[in-house]
């Protein structure tokens, strides 16, 4: 399948015109759809019109950038105006943002040819997919399998090449695990590096949006086109944003004399021993092309399951107090007074999942238990964080499984939330910190799924992070090998 | 850990109305849950200081400036239910005062 940089190639020289390529890639979502459902709406009018433009652009003699004419997902978490964006809920399933975020914003500036929203778990709250109100995204390298989430959709589609790249969120791992699930590159940027604005909130201080791509290239090219500052965002930082594609150069490990460490306590129960063995390998592999290895210990790093659930579910049952159907999206119909108008509404709303996360999280903010639980994962989160902090004093980059087991089977998880949540345990410290981290391909279990190699960079060190993934990408080939469903 | 009829209270203040079934598995599920919390204990943090946000940032404030928004049909038109009266444009909820007076 093709990269970014062959697709631009082939724009420029005329080889095939934009809406060609759109065309092309709307076919094969047609073909794909019915066994992986990976989108929850196809927007093919508005992507054949961006289509036109660019191609108008082109033939303008215009120059244009490495994303025009790319066809790209985007999370149904993320405002398209005039388009529905549902957070795969019920109580958003009619809604149509009359505006638009941040991110989709820039990427239409850029040229990008949205194919379609992804389907996700429900506002983003699960590890699966499954939580969608809508339906169920399969995983192309085993349909009986489940995508990982929240972003499934996301990295479903990218995976079997319906679209290019693709945006998800990523609040404890909904970026890092789907890519490993399904054998794609995901990342999550430093908190505060692209702009949350339109991003539909679930847990404020983790959220971050992200790019996924089937190569450390496309997601470094997606990157410098989301990230930067805006004032819509109070969380935004103000920084330069580098050119991140110019700076993945051959050879650069040994040039940087990269320091890498591996975090002992990832290594331990609950671990696939198959995961473990490919992600030594890959450390092997970053070690014969040049970079000192060591082995780190972050003694808290366990404590992060439990402390991200009393932060994440805290902050989400604060954010969704506002789906009161009121304003916009679903109202119950048999509602009597005002009281009675909010509480059947979220209760015909919302999904299971959500409803269990607003529960931990309205009864941990709760008078007599905010010590306790909110004010207790806040100070665990600073010790989590000076973990990271001693960490970067000795090396440049942290690297571990990004999930401690391969893609499981729909269903094998639904009735028992706390070992779903447990797949998130090595993804999760990372948004506590609010670090950048990646996971990238590095092979295959005995049953063909994909493992994913998790990448942890210091504080805005997104360049360090690309150019580490981009040198273990190019002396291996995980990468390219494709799910028989695309072929 | 917590029993059904705090379920109902805590239900009540996220304004979740539960049915029977959904109590009694929040009451084990949540149970559950928390218990898996009290693992937090083990750590002294008398001394730790709260991460509210994991990158520091200080206050980010604007001029408090009028801007007309354009999608103002939009809006209202999300709404499940709107009328509009001479009065203006308005969301329109169920009745919120009981019968008397009327």
């Amino acid at each position: 399948m093709a990269s970014i940089r062959e697709l631009h190639h082939q724009l420029v020289k005329k080889e095939c015109s934009a809406v060609e390529l759109t065309q092309d890639y709307l076919k094969r979502v047609e073909t794909l759809e019915p066994k992986l459902h990976s989108f929850l709406c196809v927007t093919a009018d508005r992507a054949l019109e961006q289509a036109k433009q660019v191609d108008a652009k082109l033939a303008a003699g215009e120059e244009v950038g490495p994303l025009a004419g790319i066809p790209i997902g985007i999370k149904d978490n993320l405002c398209t105006q005039g388009i529905p964006t549902t957070c795969a809920s019920k109580i958003l399933q009619n809604f149509v943002p009359p505006y638009e975020s941040t991110v989709t914003a820039k990427l239409a500036a850029a040229g990008a040819v949205m194919v379609g929203k992804t389907n996700m778990d429900e506002f983003a709250m699960g590890s699966s997919t499954e939580s969608s109100a809508f339906q169920l995204t399969a995983n192309p390298w085993d349909v009986e399998r489940v995508p990982g989430g929240s972003s499934g959709g996301s990295a479903a589609a990218v995976a079997a090449g319906e679209c290019v790249v693709a945006l998800g969120s990523d609040t404890g791992g909904s970026i890092r695990q789907p890519a490993s699930f399904c054998g794609v590159v995901g990342m999550k940027p430093t908190y505060g590096l692209v702009s949350r604005y339109g991003l539909v909130a679930f847990a404020s201080s983790l959220d971050q949006i992200g790019p996924f791509g089937r190569s450390v290239e496309d997601i470094a090219v997606l990157l410098e086109t989301i990230a930067g500052h805006d004032p819509k965002d109070s969380t935004s930082l103000k920084v330069n944003i580098p050119n991140y594609a110019s700076l993945l150069k051959p050879n650069l490990l040994k040039k940087q004399k990269l320091r890498i460490g591996i975090i002992k306590e990832t290594f331990g129960e609950g671990l696939d021993p198959v995961v473990g063995q490919a992600v030594m390998a890959a450390v092997d592999e970053l070690k014969k092309l040049g970079a000192k290895v060591k082995e780190i210990s972050c003694p808290k790093f366990r404590y992060g399951l439990p402390t991200y659930y009393i932060i994440a579910p805290s902050e989400a049952s604060a954010n969704l107090a506002r789906y009161d159907g009121v304003k916009y999206g679903f109202r119950t119909e048999e509602a009597e007074s005002l009281m009675d108008m909010y509480t059947k509404t979220r209760a015909q709303g919302f999904g299971a999942e959500v409803k269990r996360r607003i529960m931990i999280g309205t009864y941990t903010l709760s008078a007599g238990y905010y010590d306790a639980y909110y004010l207790k994962a806040q100070k665990v989160r600073t010790l989590i964080k000076q973990d990271f902090e001693r960490a970067f004093s000795e090396v440049d980059v942290l690297v571990c499984p990004t999930s401690p087991i391969t893609a499981f089977k729909a269903g094998e998880k639904t009735n028992d939330p706390l070992s779903m949540y447990l797949t998130d345990l090595m993804t999760i410290p990372v948004n506590l910190a609010g670090l950048p981290a990646l996971s990238l391909p590095c092979g295959f279990d005995d049953q063909g799924l994909p493992i994913g190699l998790q990448m942890i960079g210091n504080v805005l060190q997104e360049d360090v992070l690309l150019q580490a993934a981009y040198a273990y990408e190019q002396a291996t080939d995980w990468h390219e090998r494709q799910p028989e469903i695309g072929e | 850990m917590i029993d059904r009829e705090q379920v109902r209270k805590v239900a009540h203040l996220a304004r979740l109305d539960l049915t029977p079934d959904e109590e009694e598995k929040f009451t084990t599920q949540l149970s559950d849950i928390l218990e898996y919390f009290e693992q937090l204990s083990e750590l002294d943090t008398d001394e730790v200081q709260p991460t509210a946000r994991a990158i520091d940032m200080s206050n980010v404030t604007r001029p408090d400036r009028l801007q007309p928004y354009e999608n103002r049909e939009t809006i209202l038109n999300s709404a499940p239910d709107r009328e509009s009266t001479a009065q203006g444009d308005f969301f329109k909820v169920p009745q919120i005062l009981s019968g008397e007076g009327e």
